[in-house]
């Protein structure tokens, strides 16, 4: 028996060692288990309680007053839209140049190197903050009030740090051979990247700005101030952008919490549009950095 | 048309560039810095709105804002310790909880125990955990987890009731579901951060180890785990600050109440979620207030993030 042992490089099954191991590595498993069933409950009970309201109604009609049946949750479909919209054409500018600068142009200075710095404490401020900032600064200073602006305001401050990592990362795979090869031909520095590593890069900030506006769509706490919520239809006429508009995100907030079964349900549907949007995006995003452009 | 292109094509070749294009050039490049620039003003406004809206707040109470635990709009007298500890707390049973599943499923994703291609989806599902809204996660609290809970909280209060922290009768919301909600919702960040820092380590580390005879397990924990340890901590702390700022899934489980309890199955508050609760509704001198609690929210995360960040650079050094 001690020969074998000595004889042997093979660790023994039975030995304490080997044991030890095999339960370390059945306990890492179930950890493993252990984090994915919130997911697979979360998502379970998003699809059972909120596929049994969907209809076409939920898409094309108000919510009901309290207590009654029937009715949907357009109007918060179309202020998701309208604030998310607003929040895009705020951050994606802002951004993208950003991300620019920092990879084609600051040639690793100090302060590229603080603005990344910054980006990332951005990264980091909770959204309830963002929230206080759109409202100091647009709502308590009388400039618009509770409105689609302020909400699209706090959302755009809460992308901007994805959309700036996601295009950076994006303008770096960027091989340096095809920047040459434009300067090479007599390019400026703007045709270069504008035509040239732009559009190189375009599936990589696609995805990041995709995933950016999944998040916004899902975010709440700095909406509940700013874009408050409303019942009714948002105002067709700009003036609609100056008023308080519902939200998917605050629907289900707002419902969820209320005693009546008919909204607790639509927050359930709601809930469910909502994780269907993330995970369409999501999957959408991984085929798309599949492909690869160079 | 064709005379301004030839002389395009003159000045290629001469070398030489006509204002107007060398202006677009200078004025693209200033555009970028422009954008660049505005993302530090952005950061400073923040701090500077936030801190402007509570300055009323501060000169009135000062300090006495945290040691006051009532939070009264009636007689307009605001304190934050009580949700000052029911952020710690609730940050704090989010942190036991995901900690131990985090840095275990980090091991399990970062070594060769399942075949690539399942892990790779496992990778994504973790992924997709952090980017359910929190109002979902929330909506769900409310209906599922806190009935579970609550069953589990009368258990702890009958077998261990002697002990402060479950000193109540669970009744529904309370900080208990809320820290078991937000440990969900940083289990990502955890697993994510766990994960990098043990895939950058070098090859070697572990080819020395299990070549001195040491098994695989004998290798993670005395070899593989101390070396990368700084970036876990990190990643740790990183889930600390989003813990501290999580606002929805919070507010909708964790009872809203001021009132200072020490037990964690009596309903409590946190500092997003007291914003959350009363800003909309808040005028005058309680905005103010509020703006002071999401200021000393902010410093917190604040401090808690940069910290972070620093721990997982000095982890990146060492080993590029």
């Amino acid at each position: 028996m001690i020969t074998t042992t000595i004889g042997s490089l093979k660790k023994k099954s039975s030995s304490p060692r080997v044991i030890l191991g095999t339960i370390m590595t059945a306990l890492s498993g179930l950890c493993m288990i252990l984090t994915l069933i919130p997911l697979i409950a979360v998502l379970f009970f998003v699809f059972v309680q909120g596929f049994s309201r969907l209809n076409i109604d939920l898409f094309t009609q108000l919510p009901p007053p309290p207590g009654l049946d029937e009715g949907g949750l357009a109007n918060a479909i179309i202020g998701t839209l309208v604030v998310v919209g607003i929040a895009v054409i705020l951050a994606v500018p802002i951004g993208v140049l950003t991300a620019v600068y920092l990879s084609e142009f600051s040639h690793g200075n100090k302060f590229a190197t603080s603005i990344r710095f910054a980006t990332n404490v951005l990264s980091g401020v909770p959204s309830i903050i963002a929230g206080i900032f759109a409202f100091g600064l647009l709502v308590s200073s009388g400039i618009v009030g509770f409105s689609a602006i302020a909400g699209g305001v706090a959302l755009a401050v809460l992308m901007l740090p994805t959309i700036i990592r996601t295009t950076d990362e994006a303008l770096k795979i960027v091989p340096q051979e095809i920047r040459w090869a434009a300067l090479g031909v007599g390019a400026y520095n703007y045709q270069t990247v504008v035509q040239i590593v732009l559009p190189a890069a375009l599936p990589g900030i696609v995805t990041g700005v995709t995933l950016a506006i999944a998040r916004a769509a899902g975010e709440t706490a700095p909406l509940i101030f700013t874009a408050l919520f409303s019942n009714f239809w948002p105002n067709v006429s700009p003036q609609g952008l100056v008023e308080p508009i519902a939200t998917l995100s605050v629907l289900v907030y707002n419902f969820a919490i209320l005693p009546f079964k008919p909204q607790q349900e639509l927050a359930w549907a709601g809930s469910l549009i909502l994780v269907f949007l993330v995970l369409a995006t999501s999957i959408i995003a991984r085929l798309a950095t599949r492909r690869k452009v160079y | 048309m064709t005379q301004s292109d030839s002389s395009n094509t003159d000045n290629l070749m001469m070398g030489e560039r006509s204002p107007l294009e060398k202006t677009l050039d200078n004025g693209f490049k200033w555009l970028t810095f422009a954008f660049a620039l505005s993302i530090g003003l952005i950061l400073i406004s923040i701090a500077v709105i936030i801190a402007v809206g509570a300055f009323p707040a501060i000169k009135q109470f000062n300090f006495s804002f945290f040691t006051n635990s009532n939070w009264n709009p009636v007689t307009d007298q605001y304190g934050v310790i009580a949700v000052i500890y029911g952020t710690m707390v609730s940050s704090l049973i989010a942190l036991i909880v995901a900690i131990p599943l985090g840095v275990g499923a980090a091991i399990f994703l970062s070594e060769d125990f399942i075949p690539e291609q399942i892990r790779t989806v496992l990778v994504f599902l973790v992924e997709l955990l952090a980017a359910i809204p929190s109002v979902v996660y929330g909506l769900w609290g409310i209906f599922v987890l806190i009935p579970i809970t609550t069953v589990f909280g009368t258990w702890l209060h009958d077998n261990f009731g002697w002990f402060p922290l479950f000193s109540t009768t669970p009744a529904g919301p309370s900080m208990l579901p809320a820290g078991i909600v937000l440990s969900i919702m940083i289990l990502p960040i955890i697993i994510a951060i766990s994960r990098d820092s043990l895939a950058s380590l070098p090859p070697d580390l572990r080819q020395a180890s299990l070549g001195l005879g040491a098994t695989r397990w004998e290798t993670i924990f005395r070899v593989l785990i101390p070396a990368a340890i700084s970036g876990i901590m990190g990643g740790i702390m990183l889930a600390l600050g989003r813990a501290m700022g999580e606002t929805m899934a919070a507010t909708m489980i964790i009872g809203n109440s001021n009132r200072l309890s020490i037990s964690i199955l009596d309903p409590a508050n946190t500092i997003a979620s007291l914003i959350a609760n009363q800003f909309a509704e808040a005028s005058g001198l309680q905005i103010s207030a509020l703006m002071y609690a999401g200021l000393v929210l902010m410093l917190l995360t604040l401090i808690v993030n940069i910290l972070a960040e620093y721990i997982v650079n000095q982890v990146k050094a060492k080993y590029e």
